[in-house]
């Protein structure tokens, strides 16, 4: 129930952006996320970006996979 | 069975409604395979249809020739990289080429919608030419008929073609074997992406293409050097799995494919990702999948590399003796799952 | 901003083997979400597992939960004069009582397969004199997008699009599974992208009113192997929280204005559930203003005749209380090209994944 993919937001115009995924373009609603700024990763979903996406939590997980012997696992 | 309803014996949903020909016939999946069997292959019932290959081969006074014919009815007709004159060219030469033989003749049949534009008829027509003539072949003979508004879109075209099959060529499922290799000879999924982008609303960067091309001059190559090439197959409708899937069928083997090694674009992956779609079951127009034993595979891949329709030729899987007739995906976390034929079209998906 | 082929062979292997040493005894975990059974199959992650470990489909699947009926009049709707139905690609193929929106396309009807509700809109506006109905299904994930879509065709003054909505909100199915009495679930994988819209609140019940784990979890293959280790770990120190796997997406509070739109236009109401029957405030209906809007109230339509179908057994398999393959139809009468019920076709159907994976009809020797 929950197909989405994350992009960057390079175009905004009011409540319409324009994002970028690995060099594809679509324009999305920002209607659900109206403080989106162009340069932002969003999570997009029928047409719709539905959250930010936080880049340094997203950092930190990929270095997490990346070094898992050596972090501590939250449990 | 009845639109996709089903009718158990135990009183499942009835139905009292006519069986109808859908969309998913025409996917290259299951349901197409099952009508074909079914209905087709069942009446016109001969040896030499049975092989189910991409062109019947037959011997006249002593020279083996292969006859293909395919129908063309893509949407939109102009499409980046292609349009429906140079795939129609293309389409037939290339299975002609997957018989190990090489294309001669083609016949080229039009259907034209009143009102479509004469440019357009002449721009698809010069791209057939110009197609022709990059693979080397001649269109000999044609025919031309003109139906009334809407009952066709646009054009539709039959190319039907005859091949000398070289003497070097044993392209036959008998000889694929455990322990061969599978290559493919570039990226997946390019033609399917550029023709449908558009339809969902999505811009792709100039470098996404139909990857429509001529073959032939490359499999004559790879023939001629390595002859040990047991299979050649370009995966069309339904995709690579779907091709992979008929092989493993007809030869009776199993394939396992290694998800790190599939060559797909990111551009491609997006687009995927985005609709719920998946790339092995897209269809390429210039692509072919080449079985081939262990020893001889860097020689192909030598080969393959050197051709521009080929750069970035790889090797993605292995065949095995288990899992006869099955395909098998090791994915990038190391599990080992089923990677079935496609059922009816894909369908673009929220969930 | 990705691992290589290398790594995630190597983070994938730590955590398999991680699972493997936490494991004393079988527990069965419940993936709520249909695009998690997805994407645990399509990475192979079951085989990995060991046996003791059982992962159990739930009710995530927002097509396969609502009863034939609302398919019913959807293709009751699809037959009605200058009418044009818009819907998700994950619809079509679900059977009805006796028909498929696919089959009545095949005969004619006007359907069109939209990527984003708002496409509906611009049907509309190209189709003044024709009504067009956009099938409105989904979790949270996705009823936002609907509601932000009517609250555009207000602004719009588009008086010829309605929806027909079914939107169905998950904790409260979640809520049935843990009372009922005979459903065993030792831990849930929580759908990441409906937390991302609702926050973490709404799901706190499951640890704290029924000290039963929850892991919000993501949906790479990465992500849901660290999810299913942090609820084995959990389990194994006999702790029982609400935890969050999926950080960069999931905040704690959600997304307030997603959440303020949907509240704005729509209500919580009962709704039916295959295998569940009614669940209280577990479905969204549309606020008296924007009746304007709903299909139903302001389009007549005979009655419809629903029946579910005899044997099927879907509504067992969401609420995990069988597997695909204890259904006798799996696989026999009941397959993708000819399905018996909803499980069987749509998309994310635990039975579809069952089977289109080989779960049940195929193991690797």
């Amino acid at each position: 129930m929950c197909l989405a993919v994350p992009a960057k937001i390079i175009k905004r115009s009011e409540f319409l952006g324009t994002v970028d995924i690995s060099g594809v373009t679509r324009e999305v609603s920002l209607m659900l996320l109206p403080d989106a700024v162009v340069g932002d990763y969003v999570l997009v979903h029928a047409g719709f970006a539905i959250q930010a996406i936080d880049e340094e939590e997203a950092l930190r997980t990929l270095e997490l996979f990346k070094e898992l012997e050596q972090y501590e696992i939250d449990s | 069975m009845l639109l996709g309803i089903n009718t158990a014996k135990d009183g499942g949903i009835m139905h009292n409604q006519e069986e109808l020909i859908l969309l998913g016939h025409g996917s290259g999946g299951r349901l197409s395979h099952d009508l074909i069997k079914n209905i087709m292959v069942s009446a016109f019932a001969n040896p030499l249809l049975a092989e189910l290959h991409d062109g019947a081969r037959f011997s006249i006074g002593g020279t083996k020739l292969a006859f293909t014919t395919d129908s063309y009815v893509v949407k939109p007709r102009f499409f980046p990289g292609g349009d429906i004159g140079k795939l129609a060219v293309c389409g037939t030469v290339n299975d002609l080429a997957m018989c190990g033989a090489k294309p001669l003749y083609l016949s080229a049949g039009f259907i034209l919608e009143e009102g479509l534009p004469v440019v357009e008829l002449k721009q698809i027509v010069e791209s057939m030419r110009a197609t022709a003539k990059v693979a080397g072949i001649d269109i000999v003979t044609g025919d031309t008929k003109v139906v009334e508004r809407g009952a066709v879109d646009g054009i539709y075209i039959n190319t039907a073609g005859i091949g000398a099959v070289l003497p070097q060529a044993d392209i036959t499922a008998r000889r694929v074997k455990p322990g061969q290799v599978v290559i493919v000879s570039g990226y997946l999924g390019d033609h399917a992406i550029a023709v449908l982008s558009e339809r969902h609303g999505l811009t792709l960067p100039a470098q996404i293409i139909s990857d429509c091309a001529p073959l032939n001059g490359l499999i004559q190559e790879l023939l001629t050097e390595v002859p040990a090439i047991s299979m050649l197959r370009d995966p069309t409708r339904g995709g690579l799995a779907t091709t992979l899937n008929e092989i493993a069928a007809d030869a009776g083997v199993g394939i396992i494919l290694e998800e790190s090694t599939l060559p797909v674009r990111p551009e491609v992956q997006a687009v995927c990702e985005l609709l719920g779609f998946e790339p092995l079951y897209l269809a390429n127009e210039g692509k072919v999948v080449t079985f081939v034993e262990k020893e001889d595979s860097e020689k192909v891949l030598k080969i393959m590399r050197q051709h521009p329709v080929s750069a970035a030729a790889c090797i993605i899987g292995t065949v095995t003796d288990k899992t006869a007739g099955q395909v098998a995906l090791r994915t990038m976390v190391g599990g080992l799952r089923l990677l079935d034929m496609l059922s009816g079209e894909q369908l673009p998906r929220i969930c | 901003m990705k691992l290589t082929a290398e790594e995630t062979a190597r983070a994938a292997d730590f955590f398999t083997q991680a699972i493997a040493k936490l494991v004393k005894h079988p527990v069965r975990l419940m993936e709520v979400c249909g695009t998690h059974t997805v994407s645990i199959f399509r990475s192979g992650i079951r085989q990995l597992l060991p046996d003791t470990v059982e992962l159990v489909s739930g009710p995530g699947c927002p097509v396969c939960v609502t009863p034939n009926e609302y398919l019913d009049t959807a293709i009751a709707y699809s037959g009605r004069k200058n009418t044009i139905l818009t819907t998700f690609g994950d619809m079509l193929k679900v059977p009805g009582s006796q028909s498929t929106l696919m089959a009545e396309k095949t005969q004619g009807a006007d359907i069109r397969i939209v990527y984003s509700p708002l496409d509906s809109l611009a049907v509309a506006r190209e189709n003044p004199e024709k009504v067009v109905i956009f099938l409105a299904v989904g979790f949270e994930t996705t009823a936002p997008t609907a509601a932000a879509t009517i609250l555009q065709a207000e602004q719009q003054g588009l008086d010829n699009f309605f929806v027909l909505s079914a939107h169905k909100l998950v904790p409260p199915a979640l809520r049935t599974i843990l009372s009922a009495p005979d459903i065993r679930v030792d831990g849930f994988l929580l759908p990441g992208h409906t937390a991302a819209i609702s926050g973490l609140a709404p799901y706190q019940f499951v640890a704290s009113e029924y000290q039963v784990p929850a892991v919000v979890t993501g949906f790479e293959a990465l992500d849901i192997l660290q999810g299913i280790y942090m609820l084995l770990a959990q389990i194994a120190n006999n702790k029982a929280e609400v935890a969050n796997q999926y950080r960069r997406v999931v905040k704690p509070a959600g997304n307030e204005a997603a959440c303020r739109i949907l509240q704005q236009v729509y209500q919580p109401a009962p709704a039916i559930w295959r295998g569940f029957g009614e669940i209280a405030d577990s479905g969204l209906v549309l606020k008296p203003q924007y009746s304007g809007f709903d299909a139903k109230a302001r389009l007549p339509l005979a009655a419809v005749v629903t029946r579910e179908p005899s044997g099927c057994r879907c509504g067992e398999v969401l609420c995990g209380r069988i597997r695909p393959e204890d259904c006798p139809h799996f696989g026999l009468s009941c397959t993708p090209e000819h399905p018996v019920g909803a499980c069987m076709v749509s998309v994310e159907g635990a039975c579809a994944a069952w089977y289109k994976y080989g779960q049940g009809r195929w193991n690797y020797a």
